[in-house]
């Protein structure tokens, strides 16, 4: 019962947090520009059309009845047309986050996979060689920007090695050869529906360097963070108690100590999920991938009003379900954390 | 830097103390104490850098179309870009925007968040409450994209950006120093202050806020990497620095379309953010194992 209390008064708070967050982006995108008729327009906008767009987008209204009218087109599905392509935002984000998406999953599930076994080896080795290895990785992981790691990859893989391709998400003769038929979305899960192994593997090769450039960041954060935790709970009584019993140090390593170093490692993993969220972005633009990051940028430097509270929107949304999630997944792993 | 009206308050001898021992440890650790030579250095070259540059016109911004895209040699060590300007001097007078204005944007987070931390956290209340609530929802953004967004509504331009992270950035040191403040609210100084009836904000500016500033540092260094990175990666989006004005982050960008052939114009700037973050991040780790703020989180 406990649970079910802990889980609805967690999902209001995601609701409320979710209203404050549109209150921030309605003062980005509709007070902080000086005159955002004119913004919305474009650069060339005459007075008359000026006036005509403040009345049509209410900017002659109060603040709070134009955040009203805003929430309530937001609440409808209505996230305006975007400036630069003059198709609802709505339609250009849903058409393009596929493709996001699948590079996010795809990074973060590498950075998972490659980062947490990092630092618990690490804090298992303490000290030594590995560890020390391990440590000069994470760190330059975390200092390396994705927009200069990305140019290297490129550099030796395509460049140098010849082993991957430069950018795109699938090879252009596959539309002939060998066509995905879209399901989903996901080339990768589309075209493991189909079994088009060709493509697929064109698919992985395509996705292989910019989901590495993605995961870079994370990875090294997350090994960092899990050594951390590890050590941190490796000083506890309990393992001491456990090593004084003469149990095996594998044993205390990976199954006492690990144990109770995962709910930690989950927050981390949901906040670098964050920070992969904006990296997508570089990358996308890096390797020219077709999803939402080529967009947002266009949207920004052309001050796309819409369409950049679409996607701000969007940020936000998959922040708050992360977060959510990783609540909810520790609350079910420890349940200390249901009980506070 | 960051700390200075706060410090000029009298500090606490405590704190007087810790930072001769983050001194200490500073140079005792190898690595922490290059990395402060590096960033040091690099600190001195963005200063004087029309002196230290070779061409420190082209750094500015000067084209020199005869140099187009020349491979480095002897005179043009790192080589010239697509408008024939030194690579090594955009480097060095790119140093600036790149490094200086980081700084700025955490000192000023710092002057903006500490302050709201130590009133929320000694004040307790709906104080407390009503400035957590307002860090709370800057928290639930990936702030990097609100800097984007707010960049881009302010107009492009590096001051901008600047702003922009700013506004992003403070929310962090509010927790921070809020979570300082509530365990030194407990500690006999601070007790002893109130039962003899110091006012409120002379505590906070006095007591509260001195004792802070360890914490706050080790913070402020390991940002330093990462704001620095922030801003690199706004300029190299187009947000930031505007051409011909040098800085790292968009000269990365300007070079990305002669990448596989002529690397050098962006490899260099690119390995000049990398060292220099590289640098605080190691700073950083020393600090953090003395410290460890995280404790107050």
């Amino acid at each position: 019962m406990r649970k079910l209390e802990f889980i609805i008064r967690r999902l209001l708070t995601s609701l409320l947090v979710l209203i404050g967050v549109s209150i921030i982006i309605f003062i980005v995108a509709r007070v902080i520009p000086s005159n955002a008729a004119a913004m919305y327009i474009g650069p060339k906008a005459r007075p008359e059309e000026i006036a005509r767009v403040t009345i049509k987008l209410g900017l002659d209204k109060p603040l709070p009845v134009q955040y009203f009218i805003y929430m309530k087109e937001l609440l409808h599905g209505d996230l305006g047309t975007s400036i630069g392509t003059k198709r609802p935002v709505l339609l250009e984000l849903s058409s393009r986050l596929p493709a996001t998406l699948e590079l996010l999953f795809t990074g973060m599930a590498i950075a998972v996979v490659v980062g947490v076994p990092m630092g618990v080896l690490s804090a298992r080795w303490q000290g030594k060689p590995t560890d020390i290895l391990v440590r000069i990785v994470a760190i330059i992981g975390v200092s390396m920007p994705a927009f200069y790691l990305g140019l290297l990859l490129q550099i030796l893989f395509f460049r140098r090695l010849d082993l991957f391709p430069l950018a795109g998400r699938f090879s252009n003769e596959l539309r002939f050869t060998n066509p995905i038929e879209l399901v989903t979305n996901f080339l990768l899960v589309d075209a493991f529906i189909g079994s088009n192994w060709i493509a697929f593997k064109d698919v992985v090769y395509h996705l292989l360097l910019p989901a590495l450039t993605l995961a870079a960041y994370p990875a090294g954060l997350i090994a960092r963070m899990t050594r951390a935790t590890m050590l941190e709970v490796m000083e506890q009584d309990y393992i001491r108690t456990a090593r004084a019993y003469g149990v095996r140090e594998t044993v205390v390593v990976y199954l006492y100590a690990l144990k109770n170093a995962i709910s930690p490692t989950l927050t981390v993993i949901g906040l670098t999920f964050a920070i992969a969220l904006t990296g997508t972005f570089f990358v996308e633009v890096i390797y020219n991938w077709p999803g939402l990051g080529l967009f947002t940028v266009h949207s920004l430097l052309n001050v796309d009003y819409p369409a950049i509270m679409g996607i701000t929107l969007y940020g936000a949304l998959m922040y708050v379900l992360i977060n959510l999630a990783v609540d909810l997944l520790q609350a079910w792993i420890d349940p200390r954390i249901s009980l506070k | 830097m960051t700390a200075i009206p706060v410090i000029s308050l009298e500090p606490e001898i405590q704190t007087r103390r810790m930072s001769r021992h983050v001194f200490n440890v500073i140079l005792r650790d190898p690595l922490s104490l290059i990395s402060t030579i590096v960033i040091i250095l690099f600190i001195l070259v963005a200063i004087f850098c029309y002196q230290v540059a070779p061409y420190p016109l082209e750094g500015a911004g000067k084209t020199n179309v005869a140099n187009s895209l020349l491979p480095p040699s002897p005179g043009h060590p790192f080589g010239a870009d697509k408008l024939g300007r030194d690579v090594l001097s955009r480097v060095i007078v790119g140093a600036r925007p790149a490094l200086i204005i980081p700084i700025g944007v955490v000192a000023f987070a710092v002057l903006i968040g500490a302050p709201l931390g130590a009133i929320a956290g000694f004040k307790g209340g709906w104080i407390d409450e009503s400035i957590m609530r307002i860090t709370d929802l800057f928290l639930a953004f990936p702030s990097l994209l609100l800097a984007m967004a707010i960049a881009a509504a302010l107009g492009r331009g590096i001051q901008n950006a600047a702003i922009a992270l700013i506004i992003t950035w403070w929310p962090w040191y509010t927790r921070l120093v809020r979570g300082v403040t509530i365990s030194l609210k407990e500690r006999y100084f601070v007790e002893a202050a109130q039962a003899i009836g110091v006012r409120d904000s002379v505590i906070i500016l006095r007591h509260i806020l001195p004792n802070t500033i360890s914490s706050i540092l080790v913070q402020a260094t390991v940002d330093l990497g990462t704001v620095i990175i922030a801003m690199g990666g706004l300029a190299f989006l187009g947000l930031g620095t505007q051409p011909p004005s040098p800085d790292w982050g968009l000269m990365v960008s300007e070079g990305r379309t002669y990448i596989l052939e002529q690397w050098w114009i962006s490899t260099f700037p690119g390995l000049a953010i990398f060292i220099v973050v590289l640098a605080f991040n190691l700073i950083g780790d020393t600090l953090r194992d003395i410290f460890d703020p995280r404790q107050y989180r």
